[in-house]
């Protein structure tokens, strides 16, 4: 679905990717996690086009996105839904018409808007609040929309920036239930994130990026420990987390 | 094809509406420099039309005659003077071609003359000019002809009063050159502050896919919107302004200038094209210009 092959990219003052090599496959559900300004943004760019690579290919959908003309980008961004940590919305449109919107930019009939809008609304469960304006909606609802809204082509990609930056964890966790449902049907998920419980709890494929590279691409757990942990066969839990860390540092202080 | 106009259309409608503030603001901006405009538009065109009709009027020397002078005495006259240099055309005019004409330019108030009980004015014989040297020469010649009351000749005045038009018209089409450039400016900076208070909205509209055209249409129909509307309300000014200026010195104007203003239904006529255009390119030309950045962007 999407590969990256050789990825550099720089920015005047500092590095945005280098060398990076990935390949995320139909159907999965990745979380890209590192600290603030490790390249993770700037991954997700280069997948929308939003910005240019210095060197290497990225392809999407089996399409060289690094060789796309500036006209070819909003057929690329119609293929790839997008949900941001800061929703996003139109703010003088209805939640009925953002995401009616997106099916308007491809000309979908209005009969077909009618019928499919509701349905996406209902999908991520706002569906009595269409009438409403995105400030009228709590963040978590806003968010939902914005879910519907990058549905609404029914997209073979969906990218999640920080989806969950702006909840409270238990909205937190409803959003992500959602993103697990869409990835249930078949839509690749690529979740760029900061939240370490939610990598925890979900269990899925992370991609973990450090000053512009890719430091860990592995299932599991946010932390690197977990991955050894699970490398070792151990049952991963918040408890066995633990007692590799003391383990670790026991170890460093030659107690062991 | 047909749908995406409507769609454009109503998008555009739904902007202007849940737009308001910037709307007026708009509005007002396009509405006050088509006013300024539309002044300066009316002052010049009556003042085109009354230096036209003075000129067909004096551009040529009147002799007129003794009541006593017979229309064979007058042919003789036509005749020696067609021979003189300088002279295009004699024509021969009676008193009641005279007050027919007259009639017809008083226009409406035409009707004051027939209370006249007998027709006041002369015969006369009216010298079309060729060459404007020759003017002042055959002036006196024709003067000193027998049968011949006076001569009217008002070259030079016309002159001066054609000298006077003309710098006021240079002047009028300079202001208003000069108005159009300072209210373009004006009304691209009001659209400009719509458009940044929208640039995070454009930036969306990006974000999900939309092309630079699907999200200009709206824009640039609703600049089209705004400039029709402020259009209508300036040539609804305009008209009612007129009204009241023709009917307060009107009169007076025409006794002055002997020429009556230009008749409101024409200059409206006029004003709604102009204005129209005006106001849909201004509109137009104010959000294409003011999205460019964004939409590069």
């Amino acid at each position: 679905m999407i590969i990256f092959e050789n990825v550099t990219k720089h920015y005047k003052s500092n590095i945005g990717l280098e060398d990076v090599s990935v390949k995320i496959n139909k159907g999965e559900f990745v979380f890209l996690v590192g600290p603030s300004g490790a390249g993770k943004s700037t991954f997700v760019k280069l997948i929308l086009k939003e910005i240019n690579a210095d060197k290497g290919k990225i392809k999407v959908m089996d399409k060289d996105v690094t060789r796309f003309s500036n006209r070819q980008i909003p057929s690329l961004r119609r293929d790839v839904g997008i949900v941001f940590q800061d929703f996003r919305l139109l703010p003088k449109k209805t939640v009925f018409e953002n995401v009616a919107f997106a099916m308007e930019i491809v000309h979908a009939p209005r009969k077909k808007i009618r019928r499919q809008v509701p349905q996406l609304l209902k999908v991520v469960g706002i569906e009595s609040k269409a009438k409403k304006y995105p400030n009228e909606l709590s963040a978590g609802e806003q968010q939902r929309v914005a879910i519907a809204r990058a549905l609404a082509n029914n997209p073979m990609i969906l990218i999640a920036d920080e989806p969950t930056g702006n909840l409270d964890p238990d909205t937190a966790w409803e959003i992500m239930q959602i993103l697990d449902g869409i990835n249930m049907r078949g839509t690749t998920v690529v979740m760029v994130t900061h939240a370490k419980d939610i990598v925890d709890k979900m269990n899925k494929r992370v991609i973990g990026i450090e000053k512009g590279k890719i430091v860990r691409d592995d299932v599991g757990i946010y932390g690197l420990e977990a991955t050894l942990a699970q490398l070792e066969g151990m049952e991963v839990t918040t408890d066995t987390l633990q007692h590799r860390r003391v383990f670790n540092e026991r170890e460093k202080k030659g107690e062991l | 094809m047909i749908r995406r106009f409507f769609y454009t259309l109503k998008q555009a409608f739904q902007q202007v509406f849940r737009n308001r503030a910037m709307t007026v603001a708009s509005v007002f901006a396009i509405t006050a420099m088509l006013l300024i405009l539309g002044l300066f538009f009316i002052i010049v065109i009556n003042i085109n039309t009354a230096a036209t009709m003075i000129q067909q009027d004096y551009d040529s020397i009147e002799v007129f005659l003794d009541d006593a002078t017979t229309e064979e005495q007058a042919q003789s006259m036509i005749a020696a003077l067609q021979e003189e240099n300088g002279v295009d055309e004699v024509l021969y005019r009676t008193k009641d071609q005279a007050m027919a004409e007259l009639k017809a330019r008083w226009g409406e108030n035409g009707e004051l003359l027939d209370s006249l009980a007998e027709n006041p004015l002369p015969n006369s014989l009216i010298i079309k000019i060729s060459s404007l040297e020759a003017a002042n020469d055959i002036a006196k010649k024709s003067g000193a002809l027998e049968g011949v009351e006076d001569v009217k000749y008002y070259k030079e005045t016309v002159d001066k009063l054609m000298n006077a038009t003309r710098f006021i018209q240079i002047a009028a089409i300079i202001v208003m050159i000069f108005l159009i450039v300072v209210s373009i400016v004006v009304v691209s900076n009001t659209i400009k502050l719509t458009v940044f208070n929208r640039a995070r909205e454009i930036s969306i509209m990006k974000y999900v896919g939309a092309t630079n055209w699907f999200i200009r249409g709206p824009f640039l129909a609703e600049g089209i919107i705004i400039g029709l509307l402020s259009a209508g309300i300036s040539v609804g000014i305009c008209a009612v302004l007129y009204d009241k200026v023709i009917d307060m010195i009107g009169q007076d104007v025409f006794l002055i200038l002997s020429t009556p203003m230009v008749p409101m239904e024409f200059l409206i006529y006029n004003l709604v094209w102009i204005f129209a255009a005006l106001g849909i390119s201004i509109g137009a030309c104010g959000s294409i210009i003011s999205m460019r950045k964004f939409l590069d962007a």
